[in-house]
């Protein structure tokens, strides 16, 4: 049933949904559906496209370097998520309780947050390298130098961002569960596994998401740190993705047939990772 | 229960040290700014004194390479008019979608659903060979663009605030005879200040750093970003300027700083508003 207000409302649609639409259909709608029909196709600019059915998708999968950059990605989206969020909330559940200089901490752990990630990819650069320079090598020496380069990055980036979601659930899990559960004999450790962890499940659920998804998209910092050196093996997804459009010519169609694939892939395993901790919530 | 369990003072000591380590890469960029550039990829461990020492010559030099002072113009400029332009219509457009409810308020809400979960590079290319062709290639077009790639998560947080508005308040407003620009702005928009607040943080955060749309976007003869004057810099496989990149990195981090010690509050508002279950 509508309202009166939205009745009133309704008619005023030019002032109110037209401008927000019309900058959405042209900054997101048109380029999604284009993108989707070009994968098809082959061009240079998007006006000269010929359709090519599944011809990109097929050169797309034989491509060495876009398989290697999955694997990447993937290893990389694993070993990240897991060591963010498991820094991240043993940090929150730390600050949490009450500790001498806890929010001057806080503060410190969320900053590199602010900033971007080319200024941030530099940073680490500079910082590696001269720790590498002892042994004579450099980040681009072998991809492992960038794995676990970018990997140490993201972690100190994104610590600080979780850290602030796990400590807003922190608050909000109710004492009296966990004075209840104490009273009744248990353990610390034991209310923190039996109790808070399966109460945080949601806060798990967003920042587990947040990091599976960055993790992903991660570019600018790939761009930056290693810009895929040695010889495209520190490459990810993204980069990949980018310079397959803008890098090689007559290449376009297959960048966006592998874009396409990756907005498949980011879609389905967030939808996944969201079904699977979503599904281990409880209430109080 | 935050007064139950106490920490100790090991705890303290252990957060402070790993603080320090925290803070070092920053600090790291700092002193290497102040070191001649010939001495920052062999000496990146060493304090700038004596010979190394290069008083602020990166510093007017990055200044001067990459014309330091119009990037942060532009950077400054785009993130404000970005901001405020997704501020004002994504929260009309939000309160138009939840007071309406119809079928095409439901599937614009649902487009914009999935404009959250689709990443840059899968309309990367269309949308800057559009933005080239409708001369969308500046601060201004960009702005537009940035409003409709954007608009998802802006209009996510503000239906969720808007549904838990009670619509009595707004009727009543409307019988009195408010018109409905009134009745938008002097009730509905003060109840969603924390929400806009919280909004204007994240896309903020996000604009200000962003590199590939603006690069990708603007005409790059004319208009940089910081992020695109840094990478400029740095440029392709050619010796880098290791001076002038360290001086523009703490001059990239210096406002960011300044920024989060004035809003922290807001931030950690912000993001806990973000995270919002999909």
């Amino acid at each position: 049933m509508i309202t009166m207000t939205g009745r009133v409302i309704k008619r005023w649609w030019p002032m109110f949904a037209l401008p927000t639409c019309f900058a959405f259909v042209l900054g997101f709608v048109v380029p999604l559906v284009m993108g989707i029909y070009l994968s098809f196709t082959e061009f240079t600019t998007i006006t000269d496209s010929e359709w090519v059915g599944l011809k990109n998708y097929r050169r797309a999968l034989q491509d060495p370097d876009f398989l290697h950059a999955l694997l990447f990605t993937v290893a990389f989206t694993i070993v990240t998520t897991i060591l963010i969020n498991v820094a991240a909330f043993f940090v929150a559940y730390m600050f949490t309780k009450a500790m001498r200089g806890a929010k001057l901490f806080r503060s410190v752990f969320f900053m590199p947050n602010l900033i971007g990630g080319i200024v941030l990819g530099y940073i680490w650069q500079l910082l590696l390298n001269g720790v590498l320079a002892h042994w004579d090598i450099s980040l681009t020496y072998h991809a492992k130098y960038g794995f676990v380069g970018m990997v140490i990055m993201v972690c100190w980036q994104q610590i600080g961002y979780m850290m602030v979601i796990y400590i807003a659930g922190l608050q909000n899990v109710p004492g009296d569960v966990m004075e209840a559960a104490a009273v009744d004999g248990a353990t610390p450790r034991q209310v923190l596994f039996r109790i808070t962890i399966p109460l945080m499940m949601p806060s798990i659920t967003v920042c587990s998401f947040l990091t599976v998804t960055n993790g992903f998209k991660l570019f600018d910092q790939n761009l930056a740190l290693t810009n895929g050196a040695p010889s495209d093996t520190s490459e990810m997804l993204a980069l990949n993705i980018y310079r397959t459009f803008y890098g090689r010519a007559g290449f376009e169609g297959v960048g966006q047939a592998k874009a396409v694939m990756f907005f498949v892939l980011v879609a389905l395993i967030a939808v996944i990772q969201n079904k699977i901790t979503t599904s281990k919530e409880v209430q109080a | 229960m935050s007064e139950k369990i106490k920490h100790g003072p090991f705890w303290t000591a252990f957060f402070a040290i790993v603080s320090l380590a925290w803070i070092f890469p920053l600090a790291l960029v700092l002193i290497n700014s102040f070191k001649k550039k010939i001495y920052i990829s062999t000496d990146t461990f060493s304090l700038p004194t004596g010979k190394e020492f290069a008083g602020l010559f990166n510093y007017t030099d990055g200044i001067e390479k990459t014309d330091f002072i119009q990037s942060f113009g532009w950077s400054l400029l785009i993130t404000i008019g970005a901001v405020l332009v997704i501020l004002l219509c994504t929260s009309m457009c939000a309160w138009w979608i939840v007071r309406v409810n119809n079928w095409v308020a439901k599937t614009i809400y649902l487009l914009f659903l999935l404009n959250m979960i689709v990443p840059f590079q899968m309309v990367m290319f269309p949308l800057s060979k559009m933005a080239d062709m409708l001369s969308l290639n500046t601060p201004w077009g960009l702005c537009l663009v940035y409003l409709g790639f954007g608009a998802g998560l802006p209009v996510f947080i503000f239906t969720g605030v808007i549904k838990s508005i009670p619509q009595e308040i707004e009727e009543a407003a409307m019988i009195d005879g408010a018109s409905t620009m009134r009745t938008y702005f002097t009730i509905v928009v003060p109840m969603m200040r924390s929400s806009i607040i919280s909004v204007a943080i994240l896309q903020t955060m996000w604009i200000w750093n962003d590199y590939l749309l603006p690069y990708l976007t603007l005409d790059m003869q004319r208009f940089k970003t910081i992020p695109i004057a840094i990478q400029y810099l740095r440029g392709g496989y050619g010796s880098v300027d290791m001076g002038a990149l360290m001086a523009c990195l703490v001059l990239a981090i210096i406002p960011i700083v300044i920024f989060f010690a004035f809003c922290q509050k807001y931030i950690i508002q912000g993001i806990t508003a973000g995270a919002v279950k999909g």
